[in-house]
């Protein structure tokens, strides 16, 4: 046979040395240094996708889609706050910094969400006067850098969230390299311009539940216990942190899955360190009726929130309100396909930018480059963002009409069923198709 | 004067009088019986009054000071001054953990020791310690001054910023990035003034100090450095 005539199996790629991770090796051979990118997880991980709901049908009916009432509010900090906070949709903005992002984006945020009746957060950073001026209801983080920490902003606040950790990187402190430390980033950090800044990763004054009681103690006593106290976490260990923020006098819990996004982090970290939020929910709902604190102290959760369909199934397994964080940023105008040739310039493409911290985003969004930040119009992203917050809310109230429910609160683990076995178990919810709920009832 | 004695009122009923007094109050002076070292002691202050506690105090007092004279006639818990913006804080025992953590203004005195992480974040603050500090000190100082009369456990300035560290006794060990100093003439002046607040005058001799900040190195991340983190 003549040899050049013999057929060649195909050019194959191992799955295990992938093309991506061929090219991560290379990147780091290069450099020797660790990838650092924003966002969050952006592998394939078990989440509200794997989830369907089990709409009405004889057993239960349904409510009219235009005509009957699903309510959507939420109060939130009643349990030891004497201002609670009431939202009129159950979807929050995520806290993510002035230095991350540009003030135009934070007042946008500001914007969106006070159209839509809801709250926004401030982040590693202090608060601006653009994000205060725009935002209804502004939750300020109190973080463990405390960078910009002022008791006149505390005294601002309509509530005070404690950060323990991130979904992104529970157990890791923030990042902000120099090239996104301008001179007004500098003077609110209290730090020289253009350093790599890392936040501190631990709270400089207190180390465990018994010391987070003291603190937050304090913080209401600073505040005359007018402000409702939430407590953030990383997803990691949900039932036991949740159990501890509780007893530790939180009024509020956000939990943030490993999908959540972050300004800027190892690759790594944000890829190996905590668990999904489907994974996630079930503890703490269980943690917190345990405690006989379900819906008394409120539970947030967060991380990879993207419609209704997410909102619905959140509450559906237990937790009071969502917040977004990148779907916010998409609908400001992050990674928009118009700007796709900006996109190339810079190496990436639009829908896979993240290299946030070099703060050269050509949406003004992830950026302190004035001439880049100028590009984004804060009235008419605000508008975008209340608009999509309107579609979130819209579809979750479809399904669950269409469950029969007249409170979004109403939907509950016995609509939902799993796809595959891994969501089931995460979930705590039956196999789509039996009663098996793997590692609750036998199959 | 007016006094509060905690063994009869409550600490929040103590608060919030403190926080509803206003920048032109004719009740300057306030002293707070029986405090038996009870948390959160005169925080969040904003007016230019003087609040004697009349001995121990518990964790975060005088936390978030802005204006106020604090002084504690006894020891003071962790995160004594923590995140205070201006006034002064006295403390005349020793402190705990975290004094003056990421305090952004106004002068912290503790006429005995601190222990761990004194100034540990400061963004601003001075402190002077007449007795010794603890290990970790001034971790992450950004800005402010760190003056001590007496030693400085492990690890000082570990990661430091712009903050100023002046100590007169040993250092036990420098941290990651924290080298000692030149003293000049502006550090000489600076270190005066700082004594003579904190009620030490000419017994005390700037030249006795030594000076400590950072080394910059850190400031960008380079692979070459990697190990010092």
């Amino acid at each position: 046979m003549d040899s050049t005539n013999i057929p060649r199996t195909l050019p194959r790629f191992s799955a295990t040395f992938d093309p991506h991770t061929l090219s991560e090796i290379r990147r780091a051979a290069a450099t020797g240094i660790y990838d650092i990118r924003g966002g969050g997880a952006k592998r394939a991980l078990p989440h509200f996708d794997d989830l369907l709901f089990l709409g009405a049908s004889i057993s239960r009916y349904p409510l009219e889609g235009y005509r009957e009432k699903c309510a959507t509010d939420v109060w939130l900090g009643g349990r030891h706050a004497s201002k609670p906070i009431h939202l009129k949709i159950p979807i929050t903005i995520a806290g993510m910094s002035f230095g991350s992002l540009s003030a135009q984006a934070k007042e946008a945020l500001g914007r969106g969400a006070t159209i839509a009746g809801t709250s926004t957060t401030t982040g590693d950073g202090g608060m601006t006067a653009e994000e205060r001026g725009q935002s209804q209801i502004l939750v300020y983080q109190y973080l463990p850098s405390r960078y910009g920490m002022n008791p006149d902003d505390l005294r601002k606040a309509d509530a005070i969230e404690i950060v323990v950790g991130q979904g992104a990187k529970p157990g890791g402190g923030g990042m902000l390299l120099g090239q996104k430390i301008s001179d007004r980033v500098a003077e609110m950090r209290t730090l020289p311009k253009g350093i790599d800044q890392r936040s501190a990763c631990r709270h400089p004054d207190w180390t465990g539940p018994d010391d987070l009681e003291i603190k937050i103690e304090a913080l209401r006593e600073t505040t005359d216990w007018e402000k409702p106290i939430y407590v953030k976490i990383g997803a990691t260990r949900p039932y036991y942190d949740v159990a501890l923020a509780v007893k530790s006098g939180a009024d509020v819990v956000v939990l943030d899955g490993m999908q959540g996004g972050t300004a800027a982090t190892q690759d790594v970290f944000i890829e190996h360190v905590g668990i999904p939020i489907l994974a996630a929910i079930g503890p703490a709902v269980k943690a917190l009726q345990d405690l006989g604190m379900h819906r008394k102290v409120q539970l947030i959760v967060s991380g990879g929130i993207r419609s209704g369909a997410d909102v619905a199934k959140a509450l559906a397994l237990g937790a009071d309100v969502v917040s977004i964080g990148t779907a916010a940023l998409v609908a400001l105008g992050d990674n928009d396909p118009a700007l796709e040739a900006e996109y190339n310039a810079i190496g990436a493409t639009a829908g896979a930018y993240d290299d946030w911290h070099e703060g050269r985003d050509p949406a003004g969004i992830t950026t302190q480059d004035p001439a880049l930040t100028a590009r984004l119009d804060p009235v008419a992203a605000g508008r975008r963002l209340a608009n999509y917050l309107a579609v979130l809310t819209l579809e979750a109230q479809t399904i669950a009409r269409a469950c029969g429910k007249s409170h979004l609160h109403n939907l509950e683990p016995e609509d939902l069923v799993a796809l595959t076995i891994e969501a089931a178990a995460m979930a705590g919810v039956p196999l789509a198709g039996t009663d098996w709920i793997p590692g609750k009832t036998k199959f | 004067m007016q006094v509060v004695d905690l063994a009869e009122t409550k600490l929040r009923a103590l608060n919030a009088r403190l926080h509803s007094l206003s920048a032109n109050t004719n009740e300057t002076v306030w002293r707070v019986e029986n405090p038996d070292g009870q948390h959160a002691l005169a925080v969040g202050l904003d007016a230019p009054i003087t609040v004697e506690i009349a001995g121990h105090a518990g964790y975060y007092c005088a936390s978030m000071n802005m204006q106020a004279t604090v002084i504690v006639e006894g020891n003071a818990g962790v995160g004594v001054a923590e995140n205070m913006m201006s006034g002064m804080v006295h403390v005349k025992g020793d402190a705990s953990q975290s004094a003056g953590a990421t305090a952004h203004g106004g002068l912290l005195v503790i006429d005995g020791s601190a222990s761990a992480r004194c100034g540990i974040s400061m963004k601003g603050v001075d402190i002077v310690v007449k007795g010794s500090i603890g290990p970790m000190s001034a971790f992450m100082a950004q800005a402010g001054n760190l003056v001590v009369l007496g030693d400085a456990g492990d690890a000082l300035g570990d990661s430091i910023y712009e903050a100023r560290l002046y100590v007169r006794g040993e250092v036990k060990s420098l941290g990651a990035d924290c080298v000692e100093k030149e003293m000049r003439d502006e550090h000489r002046v600076e270190l005066r003034k700082l004594l003579d607040a904190a009620g030490l005058g000419e017994t005390v001799q700037v030249d006795a100090f030594r000076r400590y900040g950072s080394a910059r190195s850190l400031y960008n991340f380079h692979v070459d450095n990697a190990a010092a983190y």
